[in-house]
């Protein structure tokens, strides 16, 4: 074990509203979903149509830009609609689901006598491959192109968010192997990174066959394009991959009993919630069974449901569903309130990075934030900003600049491939302007991905 | 406040697309958002975001002025009664000075707010908080007297030229309100140097007639410094016990000079405000100071060699009392959007200011005051020190790459 890493530029955006470490067994959900949107630079295409009946582990989505993995059904049921948006794009797939929850009964493989691409295509077949994505990109990985390293960050600095050391109860012999798995898959080092505070479980700080580094400080000590830039910078060419810890266990039991384990647990949080707990749930619920309206509290112009955290989930309403890669469910009011003369007021109850506000003088103090946008979004004026809340020796302003222009060779110069859009979610929290920059990278690296995914296709010579 | 939030809900739909005043969106968003905070929430992106917002930054560096305002106002009366040798009360003397910046203040800011609004409407832009500060920072750095129309004409030029056609805020490459007395410096010079310009009263009308007590010069210090060096025994109509209290009188801000620039006292409360705000870039108004103490000490070093310039002589520290070096260090260089982007280069454009400052005020003998050009040169050059920063940074990985390629 290395030095302590300590991110020191971030910040921790402090909410009511956190979940408390009690776990409720939640009641199956009527319909589950698989939404396509869930991954990044996806061409999908459904393999079940309406009435099919599924297992938990039939495939139900594939990528024609990555043939490799089929996204499988998370229970038993039935096919009841497939959702299409603008353009026929297919959006999502609904199951209604089975009270008691059927597998698919396939053959497992015996993963320590397969060989690499054996192994492979298996995970890739029966749903478990969709859990591994990339950096740069955030896409699900190619086998064909073996990264350099593979991460697992075994926690989460995201506002309220939930407790990776709770949901990996039970999960600890899973984990375990998940990791050997995919040491084997990627052929490459499996690096495992911890916090100095919020880990000590020994499932991670004591796991075999890892290199394990150990990260101090704010959000976002936990993104895993922070955790790479601080031990292995991506370069150009070069491929990380990452997948949750709660997967790296989904993979460990899809290899010992041929199971598609979909049940997870799921942290229901926000200044909303009257009580913050933990839901166990299966992926896909609708979101109204994992945050129920017993448990929130009415707010004047409404909720707002997310999946996943305050700064980079998806806005999904009542009858959403939870994605692929959310653990928890952040409920917080809508803000369209207008206050008289606001930009005037003291604000003692307003939370600002800058010390504009009053309400520096209380430190410790949780905030109720709503959706409100605090203001319009104007032309780029304040600097230095950004910069104390992105951990990297990379500018920035300079990247979304390069991005904005269009600049492809610029943007490498400035670093796009060690980036993600999540690292951009603190610099648009604190952005005077309020500008949206996550939605700038994400269309930056689509550019990109769409190159590689050509360059994929045609053949080698 | 809800029949005035009444009010604008009913007037809103007149302004929306398909009204009737739909042209004029930016002079109704102006002014609902100026009362009310916008109801926006957030779509894309982060769900929640700071409180902070363009007119909560403008507020800040507005408040972070009103101490050198103040004490401007009232030095204006000072100066003048003292001019006049009369006697005047405390009361008597602010208000004097503040009749006289008052109406600086609302000329400044009624045409340059009107020609930002026409530019918004034909534009079909929001209006941008950019001018409330530089209407501000306009009459603060100009001498009490100046002509009202002369304001008015340097205002046009500055939003025009120096922002609007560059695209608005957050695009222009010189800092607006210097762009406006530059503009005045070079086309009205009478009426914006000299000895008698800084002293209201309509001394430079009047000339020889001048009511004012015998030998008096409304010189500032800096004239000062280039004729008798350090050693300066009176300002305007007063006569100093001392050095000490020559400072003493410097530091607090009672010495003629432009409006908003004689009180270092003010300004320092301004640089705090900023500061502890995180709105001013402390690392700019340190190295604006480090640079100009480190040329005023290199001068200080070749001033045995030529005797004929005292100027050389000063102790460095009075570059930071005198003149407008403290108001440029904390009010323009640190304008976001004119300087260095990057913290590295943050510092070298700050400590650059403060070195070609020194150098034109004291090895220029025309002109004792090199602040504004110092600011403007450097705001020139800003972009090309973020070039080079920015290149290191590009080198660091390209370097990375190569090492790679090696191994």
């Amino acid at each position: 074990m290395g030095n302590t890493i300590n991110i020191r530029k971030g910040l921790d955006i402090r909410l009511v509203g956190e979940a408390d470490k009690v776990i409720v067994q939640g009641q199956m959900p009527e319909i589950v979903a698989i939404k396509p949107t869930d991954f990044v630079g996806t061409r999908p295409k459904a393999l079940v149509n309406v009435g099919d009946e599924v297992l938990a582990g039939t495939p139900v989505l594939m990528d024609k830009h990555n043939p490799a993995y089929q996204v499988v059904s998370p229970v038993s049921g039935e096919v009841v609609e497939l959702v299409r948006g603008a353009k026929r794009k297919l959006l999502a797939i609904k199951i209604l689901a089975d009270k008691e929850t059927r597998y698919l009964d396939a053959p497992v493989v015996d993963w320590k006598a397969a060989s690499q691409e054996e192994l492979c295509s298996f995970l890739g077949d029966r749903g478990a491959w969709a859990f591994i994505r990339t950096k740069p990109y955030d896409a699900v990985a190619f086998p064909d192109i073996k990264p350099k390293a593979v991460f697992v960050s075994a926690f989460d600095t995201a506002p309220l968010a939930a407790d990776v050391e709770f949901l990996m109860q039970g999960k600890e012999k899973d984990f375990a192997l998940g990791l050997e798995v995919l040491a084997k898959v990627s052929g490459a080092k499996v690096h495992l990174n911890l916090h100095d505070k919020l880990n000590t479980n020994k499932v991670f700080t004591e796991a075999q066959g890892v290199e394990k580094h150990v990260f101090s400080g704010k959000h976002p000590a936990s993104s895993v394009s922070v955790q790479a830039h601080h031990i292995d910078p991506i370069n150009r060419g070069e491929f990380i991959w990452y997948v949750h810890p709660v997967d790296v266990a989904l993979i460990g039991k899809l290899c010992t009993t041929g199971q598609f384990d979909a049940t997870r647990l799921v942290a229901v949080a926000g200044p909303k919630v009257k009580k913050g707990k933990y839901i166990r749930t299966v992926l896909g619920a609708q979101l109204k069974h994992i945050a129920t309206d017993d448990n929130l509290e009415d707010s004047t112009f409404g909720n707002r449901y997310i999946s996943g955290n305050v700064l980079t989930g998806d806005k999904e309403g009542p009858e959403g569903y939870l994605g692929m890669f959310h653990h928890q469910v952040t409920v917080l009011a809508e803000g369209k309130h207008k206050e008289f003369l606001g930009w005037a007021a003291p604000g003692l109850n307003k939370f600002s990075v800058s010390r504009t506000f009053f309400s520096w003088l209380m430190p410790g103090k949780k905030y109720a934030l709503t959706t409100n946008k605090n203001g319009e979004e104007r032309a780029f004026v304040v600097t230095g900003e950004y910069d104390k809340v992105f951990p990297m020796d990379i500018y920035p302003v300079q990247l979304l600049k390069a991005i904005h222009t269009g600049d492809i060779e610029l943007q490498e110069q400035l670093g796009i491939y060690e980036v993600s859009p999540e690292d951009f979610a603190l610099c648009e929290f604190v952005c005077t302007s309020k500008i949206e920059s996550q939605q700038m990278v994400r269309q930056a690296h689509e550019v990109l991905y769409g190159e590689l995914v050509q360059s994929m296709k045609e053949p080698v010579h | 406040m809800k029949p005035l939030r009444n009010l604008m809900d009913k007037l809103e739909p007149n302004f929306q697309e398909g009204g009737k005043w739909h042209k004029y969106w930016p002079l109704y968003d102006g002014f609902a958002t100026f009362l009310f905070t916008p109801g926006h929430a957030t779509g894309k992106g982060a769900h929640i975001r700071d409180s902070i917002d363009l007119k909560r930054t403008m507020a800040m560096v507005i408040l972070a002025m009103v101490p050198a305002m103040l004490i401007g106002m009232y030095n204006v009366g000072f100066q003048h009664f003292r001019a006049l040798g009369e006697e005047a009360a405390f009361m008597d003397t602010f208000l004097y000075g503040a009749l006289k910046v008052l109406p600086l203040i609302i000329v400044s800011y009624g045409v340059g707010l009107g020609v930002e609004f026409l530019f918004c409407i034909i534009k079909g832009h929001q209006i941008n908080e950019g001018f409330l500060v530089s209407g501000m920072l306009i009459p603060l750095v100009c001498p009490p007297d100046l002509p009202l129309w002369m304001l008015a004409v340097a205002v046009i030029f500055a939003v025009v030229i120096g922002k609007e056609v560059f695209g608005g805020t957050g695009m222009n490459v010189l800092n607006v309100a210097l762009t406006a007395r530059a503009f005045l410096f070079f086309a009205y010079p009478a009426d914006i140097s000299g000895d008698k310009v800084w002293i209201s009263g309509n001394l430079v009308a009047a000339g020889e007639n001048a009511n004012v007590v015998d030998g008096y010069t409304g010189e500032t210090a800096l004239a000062q410094f280039a004729k008798v060096g350090g050693e300066v025994s009176h300002l305007g109509g007063v006569a100093y016990d001392g050095i000490s209290d020559f400072l003493m009188a410097g530091f607090i801000g009672l010495v003629p000079g432009s409006v908003g620039e004689t009180s270092a006292l003010g300004i320092l409360l301004g640089a705090l405000i900023l500061i502890a705000t995180g709105i001013g870039s402390w690392r700019i108004m340190l190295s604006v100071v480090a640079g100009g103490l480190a040329m005023g000490y290199l001068l200080n070093g070749v001033a045995g060699m030529f005797p004929d310039n005292p100027y050389l002589a000063i102790p460095p520290f009075y570059h930071l009392i005198f003149g407008g070096f403290a108001f440029g260090a904390v009010f323009m260089a640190t304008d976001p959007v004119t300087a260095s982007q990057t913290p590295t280069g943050k510092y070298i454009y700050g400590f650059l200011i403060g070195v070609l400052a020194v150098i034109i005020r004291v090895l220029n003998p025309a002109y004792p005051e090199g602040m504004m050009l110092a600011i403007l040169f450097m705001n020139v050059m800003a972009p090309l020190i973020d070039h080079y920063v920015i290149q290191s940074n590009i080198k660091r990985r390209l370097k990375r790459t190569k090492a790679l390629a090696h191994a």
